[in-house]
């Protein structure tokens, strides 16, 4: 009875109900969309640099030709949630979101140039919170896309690559040049390489020392059990200390170290710049790297070990050949949250004259111009995504090798 | 091959091996059987010094184990354990040469030595020899675990409870199969189990240990037939002891040779259990027996499975 029950109510189900939402995502972020789009400026029009601009809204500012392509990558994109989820489909929803991610910048770039035209030399465009939104939104949804399609390690480099390749067809062809961002960018053009190489070699230094200190820590706890608590004790210590006040507390003895002997001074080493900065960036990184090796070489099967044991492996063969290659997906993770966190965390060094992209979000902050802290915060943003993207790839990889 | 000495191992001043003296002949297939505890594991594991021992003296081929240094030791003793530990990063090929690669041989040598024991097994070299662990079945990851063990044509086999995690039908496969190697190769095999079928079944000699002491070294037959104590007769299983004999016996120790009975034959190697679960089967006292290649030799009755 139950058993030709339970088709029959299904097929009423069906019928009541031909279309049926597959996805829920894209929907929700296709309305925040449009409300964003409907109510907030698209762009935003300043007589110069240090006032706020009016906010100008999308069906003004851009090219009736964007929008209409806005529209119909949207009106698609909301189609895939409600049609059937075959394979294709899957696949069809990341690529519809990445081109609507460069058609947004694409109609942000030329609104910003049609409202230069009409505008003073002094004055600014400015990106306006309707294309934060509907970038971030579109962003979301290739996110969702590519989750829900199961895309591997290679759909995903193809899809960052395009996007990629696309944003800087469109730079080189001089689309953003119009911006107040890009205004901020040709001031200080030769800062900002500058900027972005010490902010990458902070981290590279900071994220190095860390290894090189934490991961033979990492393996004397783990040879010495007793020792993890009082450790790892002092290591959440170090990680509840906010960083502004870290680089603070770094002032005084650095400086006195500096003072007391001056050929610490000679080497760099004083109250303030790139010394302090490092050794508050290792201090943060010490944490996640003495753990992830703990969990990571802690977690190596123990029939495992005891069989390289009694193969007649020495302690060092079974640590090169056996515990590292396996503990390794759970230390490169490891290291993607150090690599990530310190990304970040170098932004606040420039406060302490550390220099790094958090120069310009510090200098914009104080001369209140929100684009030249977007000069330093969108790389910041950048880096951290590309080194996230590249080391979850190389763990993904190393897991499909070692999978068990 | 193996002598074990007054061994001694203490844990926190407790002995868990307490004064074991014993001697496994060359060739044996030895079965260290006992309850959870008992020490057996420990026994083994001392032997390729995986444990260090507090007092006495192991000798392998006459040499003291503690004389040659532990890896040396380990290397030319095959070790396949319970959890089978297979190295989940390496291939099936890679797994088996572990040994080879540590003892620096060639390559090719290698290659072809992970041939040949891919076949002892029974597995198709070509099509196992590029697999991860993760590819295989359980009995396929004990018989790549077994086949590692003997890679590097060790003197001497250690096996801690090598079929303890696989399912009943495997365990019956990989029985045979290791029964089989130790007849063709007539390697030394020290083998701790706490299944009694099992010890009875591979045996040909087993030492049944309580509490770190030695309760009776025999035969399998010897055990059943003679337990020492009320703890090895608990141990063997008291009241089923009796089909345990059957078990134990080949019908060419009972038979009438000469002479002949109608019915299905039964092979000579066969076990007198076969022929008393053959005779209950078919309503019948008398059997006819054939020998391996096919012909009537003789007869076995149920008068003979009592006698």
């Amino acid at each position: 009875m139950t058993g030709s029950a339970t088709p029959a109510l299904r097929t009423a189900a069906t019928r009541n109900s031909p279309i049926r939402l597959h996805n829920h995502v894209i929907p929700l972020l296709f309305a925040a969309a449009v409300v964003a789009a409907a109510t907030c400026g698209f762009v935003a029009v300043a007589p110069n640099r240090l006032v706020s601009g009016e906010p100008v809204p999308l069906w003004f500012a851009a090219d009736p030709i964007f929008i209409a392509g806005l529209a119909v990558l949207g009106a698609l994109l909301l189609a895939t949630a409600l049609l059937p989820a075959g394979r294709a489909m899957q696949l069809a929803a990341p690529a519809i979101a990445a081109m609507l991610i460069l058609v947004i910048l694409a109609a942000a770039g030329e609104a910003a140039a049609a409202e230069a035209v009409s505008a003073s030399k002094l004055a600014r465009v400015s990106l306006g919170a309707a294309f934060w939104i509907m970038l971030g939104a579109a962003g979301l949804a290739a996110l969702d896309g590519l989750q829900r399609a199961r895309a591997g390690i290679l759909i995903q480099l193809v899809a960052v690559a395009a996007l990629a390749a696309g944003f800087s067809g469109m730079v080189e062809a001089g689309l953003f040049d119009a911006l107040s961002l890009a205004h901020e960018y040709r001031a200080r053009q030769e800062q900002f390489a500058g900027a972005l190489l010490r902010h990458i070699e902070l981290v590279v230094t900071a994220v190095g020392a860390a290894v090189l200190i934490g991961f033979p820590l990492g393996v004397a706890a783990l040879r010495r059990p007793h020792w993890q608590d009082p450790l790892f004790a002092v290591l959440n210590l170090l990680q509840t200390i906010p960083s502004i006040a870290l680089f603070g507390l770094l002032l005084v003895p650095l400086s006195a170290l500096a003072t007391a002997f001056p050929s610490f001074a000679a080497l760099g080493i004083g109250g303030i710049g790139v010394a302090p900065a490092i050794i508050a960036l290792v201090l943060y990184a010490l944490l996640p790297v003495v753990r992830s090796t703990v969990s990571g070489l802690g977690g190596v099967d123990r029939g495992v070990i005891d069989a390289a044991r009694g193969m007649g492996m020495t302690p060092r063969q079974r640590f090169w050949q056996v515990e590292l290659p396996l503990a390794m997906p759970v230390l490169l993770a490891g290291l993607r949250i150090v690599i990530v966190q310190a990304i970040g965390l170098t932004v606040i060094a420039a406060l302490i004259g550390a220099g790094g992209l958090g120069s310009f979000v510090f200098q914009g902050l104080g001369q209140y111009a929100a684009d030249l802290v977007l000069l330093g915060a969108l790389p910041a943003i950048t880096l951290a995504l590309a080194a996230d993207f590249l080391l979850q790839s190389a763990t993904a990889l190393l897991r499909r090798r070692a999978a068990r | 091959m193996i002598e074990l000495d007054h061994v001694v191992k203490r844990y926190e001043g407790r002995p868990v091996v307490d004064d074991l003296s014993l001697t496994v002949p060359a060739g044996a297939f030895c079965v260290l059987l006992g309850p959870s505890g008992c020490g057996k594991s420990t026994t083994l594991r001392m032997m390729n010094r995986l444990v260090p021992f507090d007092a006495g003296t192991i000798r392998i081929a006459g040499d003291d184990v503690r004389v040659v240094p532990e890896e040396a030791l380990r290397r030319r003793i095959g070790y396949a354990i319970q959890s089978i530990g297979l190295f989940p990063h390496w291939s099936v090929e890679d797994n088996i040469g572990t040994v080879p690669r540590l003892l620096n041989w060639p390559r090719v040598r290698i290659r072809d030595r992970v041939t040949e024991l891919l076949e002892l097994l029974r597995l198709d070299a070509e099509a196992y020899r590029h697999k991860y662990p993760h590819q295989l079945s359980g009995g396929e990851q004990q018989r790549i675990g077994v086949a590692r063990a003997l890679a590097a044509d060790p003197e001497l086999l250690l096996m801690d409870e090598p079929f303890g995690a696989v399912d009943p039908i495997t365990r019956d496969a990989l029985q045979s199969e290791i029964a089989r190697i130790h007849a063709a190769t007539k390697k030394t095999i020290v083998f701790v189990t706490h299944d009694i079928e099992e010890a009875l079944r591979l045996a040909s000699v087993i030492a049944i240990l309580e509490r770190g002491r030695l309760a009776q070294w025999g035969t399998p037959i010897d055990i059943v037939e003679h337990p020492v104590s009320q703890f090895v007769r608990d141990f063997v299983g008291g009241d089923g002891s009796g089909l345990k004999l059957l078990g134990l016996r080949r019908i060419a120790e009972r038979m009438r040779p000469g002479e002949t009975a109608a019915g299905d034959p039964i092979s000579a190697d066969a076990s007198l259990r076969d022929a008393l679960a053959a005779m209950t089967e078919h309503h019948t006292d008398r059997l006819p027996v054939v020998n391996t290649a096919g012909s009537r030799v003789g007869v076995i009755t149920l008068a003979d499975l009592v006698r």
